[in-house]
């Protein structure tokens, strides 16, 4: 068993990051995840591993630090919010282009604008459904506890540099902000140059030797077919994703004659919605999304026949339900239920809008 | 004397550096960005160190600068070019790493992040083009442009009343107390390419030595947005922009240079 601590979410990915051997976090305060560029400055990785912590001028400067490290090979991690998100996608959207992977979290807080400091899910349609400019998917993890904020390191840097994409760890203020106890792996060390050399001199711009033609990184190519051909090779990955690294959770589904959709803090909340149906009577089941893109479509789609209804739980005006709704095709009955703009829904008010909804009182 | 009997080794006075590819320059004819390119590839094949190099290319006419340069290189977004630099350098100090970039890219979007790299001292490299206008785009005002130039967006000549004065960005970052060595210098004779080259040289030994952040702007030419022919364009050059951004060292040895 690894070592347990008590912490906040914000911490426990630093010092997962530490602990995954990662090579560089570049980032730039903003609330409510500036615990994660403080614990790393406290922590002071540079002595523990030869971990670069570097605090950016701006988040267009952050994820370009990201974008540069990621085109060496390196392992990269970047934490930010919701506006500061909003900043990356640029930087984004060429990290796609370019195929380069890295890892980068937002630890969302509520919109639209500056908006507020407290916890939402608001930001599902900038991760799933784009974000940055052109034809492009980001893998993205929700975290639902303190423990998956550590986890996810680890599992984003796989499935980084398996597919060579940036991968979202989509978490709230919620997560981030709240203590738990979390179990901490062993360190990892760091990939030494040669190591790194030996895995990814196919593309990485580590040096021209004379034994192969120069790496160029780059998302540019002014010859349409060329692009378009370059685009396929991306949908291929995107959909090879989809085949193969879908990830949730269930909950009482078994008998559950209603269901509810939720991810992250979300998730945590409709657990308890669902204890309190049960005890009531109430044939309900919960499904935990882990995975965001790719979305849980198939599972999705396998327990609709049992249900009579679906509520997509989130801390949005509805967003994930658009995916709810395509996953089952409008063979059941589907409606949103969410507090957002900073508010978080207590398990009593999810449970009293899902029986309103379905139950009729 | 034959044409067969000249060509031998012995009397080689020049040739191609192999670290430029053979693929056909995209740029105008007279542009000075080709003899830009060919300075900073002699500089490294010289140095002997190819295997050791990684380059970035900006947004503008020389994005597509790794199609000349039998380099490593890095596309970067407009403008970012010295963070991703940054990212470079920071996690791999043993490699070299430099910038190319325009005057739209490094002093009007791109400001922050040369400052930003200027003063924290990053230890690598600026290659600055400063040709006063946006060539890629086809021709429009630019930070650099000076007053009373025309361009698209400028048509009547630059209006410092309403379009603000022209950035002299090398003085600014040669202000601050994280470069060591900041230049302008210029490709439109011999005497000035050799003068640049010096430079160049100078700034990658002063990497190698991790002394600090060298910084070299070369002015150019853009005959195609300028509207003139190569010859012509160089003395607009001379007697127009000089004046205003005056070649020569501006800080040596992280000491600005003092003048008379």
């Amino acid at each position: 068993m690894g070592e347990l601590k008590l912490m906040k979410g914000n911490e426990a990915i630093a010092e997962a990051a530490i602990r995954e051997g990662v090579d560089a976090y570049f980032g730039y305060p903003i609330t409510p995840q500036s615990e994660v560029l403080e614990y790393l400055m406290a922590e002071q990785p540079e002595k523990r591993t030869g971990m670069v912590v570097l605090q950016a001028e701006s988040e267009l400067a952050a994820i370009n630090m990201v974008y540069g490290a990621a085109a060496v090979g390196k392992k990269v991690l970047t934490t930010s919010s919701s506006p500061g998100i909003s900043l990356y996608q640029e930087g984004i959207s060429y990290i796609a282009g370019a195929e380069l992977p890295c890892v980068i979290a937002n630890v969302v807080r509520g919109g639209p604008g500056l908006g507020t400091i407290q916890p939402s899910q608001a930001d599902y349609f900038q991760t799933v459904k784009g974000g940055g400019h052109g034809d492009y998917k980001l893998f993205t993890l929700a975290p639902s506890s303190v423990q998956e904020m550590a986890d996810f390191v680890s599992l984003g840097f796989e499935i980084a540099f398996k597919y060579r994409t940036p991968v979202m760890i989509l978490s709230d203020g919620m997560i981030g902000q709240m203590m738990e106890k979390v179990e901490l792996k062993e360190q990892k060390p760091r990939w030494t140059d040669e190591e790194i050399k030996k895995m990814h001199d196919k593309w990485a711009t580590i040096g021209k030797t004379p034994d192969r033609e120069r790496n160029i990184i780059t998302s540019l190519n002014l010859d349409s077919a060329i692009q378009e051909k370059h685009n396929h090779k991306l949908q291929a990955k995107f959909r090879k994703m989809e085949a193969e690294e879908v990830r949730y959770e269930l909950f009482n589904t078994d008998d559950a004659e209603y269901l509810m959709v939720a991810y992250g803090s979300s998730a945590r909340i409709a657990q308890k919605s669902i204890a309190l149906a049960r005890a009531k009577g109430i044939k309900v089941g919960l499904l935990r999304p882990i995975t965001l893109f790719p979305f849980p479509e198939k599972p999705l789609a396998d327990l609709t026949p049992q249900l009579k209804g679906i509520l997509s739980v989130e801390l949005s005006a509805g967003q994930m339900i658009e995916d709810v709704k395509l996953a089952v095709q409008c063979k059941v009955r589907v409606e949103h239920y969410g507090r957002f703009g900073g508010m978080i829904h207590s398990p009593e008010e999810v449970l009293t809008a899902f029986e309103q909804t379905f139950i009729g009182k | 004397m034959k044409l067969q009997e000249i060509i031998k080794e012995e009397n080689l006075v020049y040739k191609r550096t192999p670290l430029m590819t053979d693929n056909v320059l995209s740029y105008c004819p007279g542009c000075g960005h080709g003899t830009a390119h060919r300075i900073v590839m002699e500089v490294i094949e010289e140095m002997g160190v190819q295997d050791d190099t990684i380059g970035i290319a900006p947004v503008g006419c020389s994005v597509l600068a790794y199609d000349f340069m039998n380099i490593d290189m890095v596309q970067a977004a407009h403008g970012r070019a010295p963070a991703v630099a940054t990212g470079i350098k920071r996690t791999w100090p043993d490699k070299f790493v430099f910038t190319y970039q325009g005057d739209g890219d490094l002093a009007a979007i791109g400001t922050a992040e040369t400052i930003h790299a200027c003063n924290r001292g990053e230890n690598i490299t600026i290659i600055f083009i400063n040709n006063g206008i946006y060539g890629m785009t086809g021709g429009q005002m630019a930070p650099t442009t000076i007053e009373g130039m025309k361009t698209s967006t400028s048509p009547y000549g630059r209006d410092l009343q309403l379009m603000g004065n022209p950035l002299k960005i090398t003085e600014l970052v040669a202000q601050l107390p994280g470069t060591y060595f900041v230049a302008r210098h210029s490709v439109h004779n011999p005497a000035a390419v050799r003068k640049t080259k010096r430079a160049v040289q100078k700034a990658f030994q002063i990497q190698k030595e991790r002394k600090g952040l060298a910084f070299i702007e070369i002015v150019s030419n853009c005959n195609s947005g300028w509207k003139l022919p190569p010859v012509k364009a160089n003395q607009w050059m001379v007697e127009n922009m000089f004046p205003f951004f005056p070649p020569g060292d501006i800080k040596v040895d992280g000491e600005l240079v003092k003048k008379e």
